[in-house]
């Protein structure tokens, strides 16, 4: 039995929902096997903050129940039903805490779900619980959650990632085939990039934002995260399409998306590499797997052409001026008063004002009080010009540049991070080393357009995993799917196997106990 | 609280000339919310008509309501401005538990409606044309009560209750350009300015228009500065004037205050000002200046609101004749006299008369009919003119009959009474109730010798070419007949027959 579960775990969702289909296993035993895993080894990787698992298992039995009825039951059944996910713990759940992985809200339950988490229960996804993030996925670590950091599971000494670290891990760790990630700056792709697994931010307005707790309203986005590019195709005609409680959603769906992964060839594609976004800057061995990878892309019949985007170097500033601007506004609501921590002044007069200080100062973390100054300061009067105003012309400039290169390319490629994942604390201290990290990530949101991140192989001297990402058009996501899923099989077919495969076992049942009850929930 | 020191009216507008400007608030009538579908209702149980967006609960999106664009445009129109082809919302930031947010989503750089205008008609007539500077959309914020503490104000209090039900309310700002030239006369014009929006919004049926709700309040704005200067004075902002009577009163009190402060040399400090209905004043509320810091950026959360030139055609082509236009066009079609018009307006019987006539009478008669019977009987029974229970066909009906000679005018008013009292129409009243004047002169006859008879002093009177005296025979004539005689043909019988010219 045990070797089962460990053999279900390995599955991709793709698969699980085949077997599933076939009847050769059960929702539950999916469900439990999952469930298990994330009892052996998350006390070490701490990919959860909260653990869902009666939930999880009912809707597995629904599932089951379904597909034993048979009939109009079994068929009306989605492709997916019975193929468990987790959520990112930005995004709002009834029945499960939300903490957006700060003291803030820890305890706060939310009164609606969200519109991707409604889609799940439609789908019949069990949700095996909520993954840690950097508060208020604000971070490229996950290090600055107020529940502690998430590890990677390659090398449990360093960082998964970030904001997305919970998702990546928990799909890297093999605790969830799918899980559902937000995408600020690169919050899936480079948590994607440093766990080796896929990660995509679909085109904005492709998935609504409806109950995802908001960090940049004009950047944020929410995605999937899974270990194979079909999987994540499959995951986002489960939570794309036009929602009217997001009216920056898109109205025309473009649910090509599982058809072009399967798609298969890229002859006759034009690849082009964005001179700005390698090189200098970026470890010898994120560049040789990258350029391995352009090889594999040319070899299978596409044309790889050079592009230049000469805005991306100011991307990174005008990043850190609207991301903050946004933040400070977004994040005025945790006041203490309707919601969430409530924190009495020690001494003095008990006015409205002192009290909403007392809770935003000891429910907010470094990070997010530094943000919160930024862009308070950048939005003043006199100063918004200089910085909002200023950065808003340079998303226009880089949009630009992207339509230029786009006449030149079907799709662009870079590695997705500069460097491999690195170890805690190691940049904690440093917050421009960290904000360094999203800097091939983020020209993707300031231009609105859909970015994917697939596993690259490990980089010579680290032996660690290094992303590829893929950038297409707005509404253009098919491409990254087609793209990713050849060079993934190519990729594959080389390794022998999933990338995954070659990561370390994690020591199981060591400090299994602990992690369901971690996090927001007490 | 110290009481301010004020200036006669008269001595302040000797020495100073008051500059306006008024900030109107109307919130509109929409089934649902500015950016929630939680419903747009009045008085309900605190808290109820609310749901996660207008609580500001983590993770909620805003959506713009399309029913409020379109009150919106059609305010903007009605007003006589230009709507912009795309504008977009904006969140004004601040912290106070009103705003469940921390931020208002309003619109900033970019209102809906811009450069209008709106011609007022003072009482004398003249004319006084107010700019609008723009119209814009925003959502209301939440209701605070402060308990304990003086004054209902939050410093002090000991604690506040919030009701989010008005959270989120539909509202269109209305923003004038500043008011100069109106001279003494600037109360007066404040008090017709706002009623003059209020009316608007109300013919447009966008909003409920009842001050006394808040449907329509109005910030006013008050600077004086010394005749012939061009530079505009420091302004106050008078909040919470939310009847037309307290906005003339506000005005007027702000100018005499102004004036005082100025005259002591000191300079007025701008400021907010609460108005005090009871005591007729303004007490000091925050200070404000120009550089309040709301931090205003353009809503990520909403994309622009587009209104294509079709549509506001579209709208255009919907909206009411302005109601200062449909007056003017009334009294000239009616012909009624300055002073007969103004009392039908301030009647309220404007629509009723105008349905009147539609319905077959002529002005004079209708103005007879509802000025003369019907507002009085209204104010005794104290409701609505037009919701006594008269219709435009029942007046018709009425006056046909006393023009047939069918029946008199004072019949006439007996089977009002009849019709208000649910006995039929007027012809089934006139015979239940026996009315019919009597139009036979046999009995006329006879009733009019009694008469003579009875009083042979007058009647030798009225021989003799004392016309004037005829009266008390006719009243004779009327008791004998129970009133039911036609009086004009009473008159002429007696006349005829002592051969007296009448």
């Amino acid at each position: 039995m045990t070797e089962l579960k460990n053999e279900l775990i390995r599955h991709s969702a793709a698969d699980l929902a085949a077997k599933l289909a076939a009847r050769e296993v059960t929702a539950v035993e999916v469900t439990q096997a999952h469930l298990d895993r994330i009892a052996d080894v998350d006390g070490q990787v701490n990919a959860f903050l909260h653990v869902n698992g009666e939930e999880a298992l009912a809707v597995a039995a629904e599932v089951d129940a379904a597909r034993t009825a048979g009939g109009a039951a079994a068929e009306e059944l989605h492709a997916l039903a019975g193929v468990p996910i987790a959520v990112k713990d930005l995004i709002v759940t009834i029945g499960q805490p939300t903490t957006a992985g700060s003291k803030i809200l820890e305890g706060w339950h939310s009164p609606y779900d969200a519109t991707v988490v409604k889609k799940l229960r439609a789908a019949k996804m069990p949700i095996l619980g909520k993954t840690n993030l950097d508060e208020f996925a604000m971070g490229s670590s996950t290090e600055h959650s107020a529940f502690g950091p998430t590890r990677n599971p390659w090398d449990l000494d360093r960082i998964p990632g970030g904001s997305g670290g919970g998702s990546a891990a928990a799909v890297a760790a093999f605790e969830a085939p799918l899980a559902l990630g937000t995408d600020t700056g690169g919050s899936i792709r480079q948590p994607g990039a440093v766990t080796g697994t896929v990660g995509v931010k679909p085109t904005y307005g492709a998935v609504s934002r409806y109950g995802a707790i908001a960090m940049a309203s004009s950047l944020d986005q929410i995605g999937p995260v899974s270990r194979t590019v079909l999987d994540s195709a499959l995951l986002q005609e489960v939570i794309g399409g036009h929602d009217p409680f997001d009216s920056t959603s898109l109205k025309d769906p473009f649910n090509n998306l599982v058809a072009a992964a399967r798609v298969g060839n890229v002859a006759g594609m034009k690849i082009g590499i964005v001179k700005e976004l390698h090189g200098e800057g970026y470890q010898a061995g994120v560049e040789n797997r990258f350029n391995e990878s352009l090889q594999i892309l040319k070899d299978a019949g596409a044309e790889i052409v050079e592009v230049s985007c000469p805005n991306l170097k100011y991307a990174l500033g005008a990043y850190y001026l609207i991301m903050p601007s946004e933040v400070s506004s977004n994040l005025a609501k945790f006041d203490g008063v309707r919601f969430g921590l409530r924190v009495l002044p020690k001494d003095g007069p008990m006015t409205i004002e002192r009290v909403m200080g007392a809770t935003r100062a000891a429910g907010f973390g470094d990070e997010v009080k530094r943000r919160i100054i930024l862009g308070t300061y950048a939005l003043s009067a006199g100063y918004y010009d200089a910085y909002y105003g200023s950065a808003q012309k340079v998303r226009t400039l880089i949009q630009r540049d992207f339509d230029a290169a786009f006449a030149k390319a079907d799709v662009l490629i870079s590695p997705t991070a500069p460097t491999t994942a690195f170890k805690l604390g190691e940049k904690l201290d440093d917050p421009l080393a960290m904000y360094l990290n999203d800097v091939a990530t983020i020209p993707a949101n300031l231009a609105g357009i859909p970015g994917l991140s697939l596993p690259g192989g490990l980089a010579d001297e680290d032996g660690l995993p290094v992303g590829i990402q893929l950038l297409a058009p707005a509404r253009e996501d098919a491409r990254l799917y087609r793209v990713g899923a050849v060079l993934e099989s190519i990729l594959e077919e080389k390794w022998g196997g999933p990338m995954l495969a070659k990561a370390p076992d994690l020591k199981t049942a060591a400090l299994g106990s602990a992690a369901t009850t971690a996090g927001g929930s007490n | 609280m110290s009481v301010d020191a004020t200036l006669s009216f008269e001595e302040a507008m000797e020495k100073y000339d008051p500059v306006l400007g008024f900030e109107v608030h109307v919130e509109l009538n929409t089934k649902t919310k500015m950016f929630s579908s939680a419903p747009n209702v009045f008085g309900d149980e605190p808290n109820t008509n609310v749901n996660e967006v207008d609580l500001g609960m983590p993770g909620v999106l805003p959506v713009v309501n399309k029913a409020a664009v379109e009150s919106s445009i059609k305010i903007g129109l009605a007003l006589n401005c230009k709507i912009a082809e795309s504008c977009r919302f904006a969140r004004k930031n601040y912290f106070y538990p009103d705003t469940p947010k921390n931020f208002q989503t309003s619109q900033y750089d970019e209102p809906i409606a811009y450069d209008g205008y709106l011609d007022i008609e003072l009482e004398d007539g003249t004319v006084f044309r107010v700019e609008i500077e723009r119209a814009h959309m925003e959502e209301d914020a939440g209701k605070l009560t402060h308990m304990g503490g003086a004054a209902g104000r939050i410093q002090g209090a000991d604690y506040s209750l919030v009701d989010y039900n008005r959270s989120g309310v539909p509202l269109v700002e209305i923003v004038t350009k500043p008011i100069e030239g109106a001279g003494s006369r600037a109360p007066e014009l404040a008090k017709a300015y706002v009623a003059a929006v209020r009316e608007i919004v109300k013919n447009l049926g966008v909003s409920d228009a009842k001050m006394e709700r808040g449907n329509v309040r109005c910030d006013a704005n008050v600077s004086l500065r010394p005749h012939g200067r061009e530079r505009f004075g420091i302004r106050s902002e008078t909040k919470n004037v939310n009847s037309l009577r307290a906005v003339e009163h506000a005005v007027r009190y702000e100018i005499q205050r102004h004036a005082a402060v100025l005259d002591s040399g000191e300079p007025v400090i701008q400021e907010t000002r609460h108005w005090h209905e009871d005591t007729r004043s303004t007490t000091s509320g925050r200070p404000k200046s120009d550089a309040d810091d709301y931090r205003y950026f353009p809503e990520p959360d909403l994309v622009p609101v587009v209104a294509s030139r079709e549509w506001v055609e579209e709208l255009r082509a919907t909206l009411p004749e302005p109601p200062a236009e449909r007056r003017k066009r009334l009294k000239e079609a009616w012909g009624y006299s300055d002073l007969e018009f103004r009392d039908v307006v301030n009647a309220g019987v404007m629509d009723s008369i105008e349905e009147t006539i539609a319905a077959g009478a002529s002005a004079d008669v209708a103005r007879k009919w509802w000025m003369g019977e019907i507002v009085g009987r209204a104010k005794v029974a104290d409701v609505d003119p037009a919701e006594l229970g008269v219709t435009p066909q029942v007046i018709v009906e009425l006056n046909k009959l006393v023009e047939g000679g069918k029946i008199n005018n004072k019949m006439a008013t007996q089977v009002l009474d009849g019709v208000l009292a649910g006995e039929g129409t007027p012809a089934e009243i006139v015979e239940k109730r026996g009315l019919a004047v009597v139009s036979d002169d046999g009995p006329l006859l006879e009733a009019i010798d009694a008469a003579l008879a009875a009083q042979p002093d007058v009647a030798e009177k009225i021989r003799g070419g004392k016309v004037q005296a005829i009266g008390a025979i006719v009243g004779g004539v009327m008791k004998a007949t129970r009133g039911q005689a036609d009086a004009g043909r009473v008159r002429e019988l007696i006349l005829e027959k002592l051969g007296v010219e009448g």
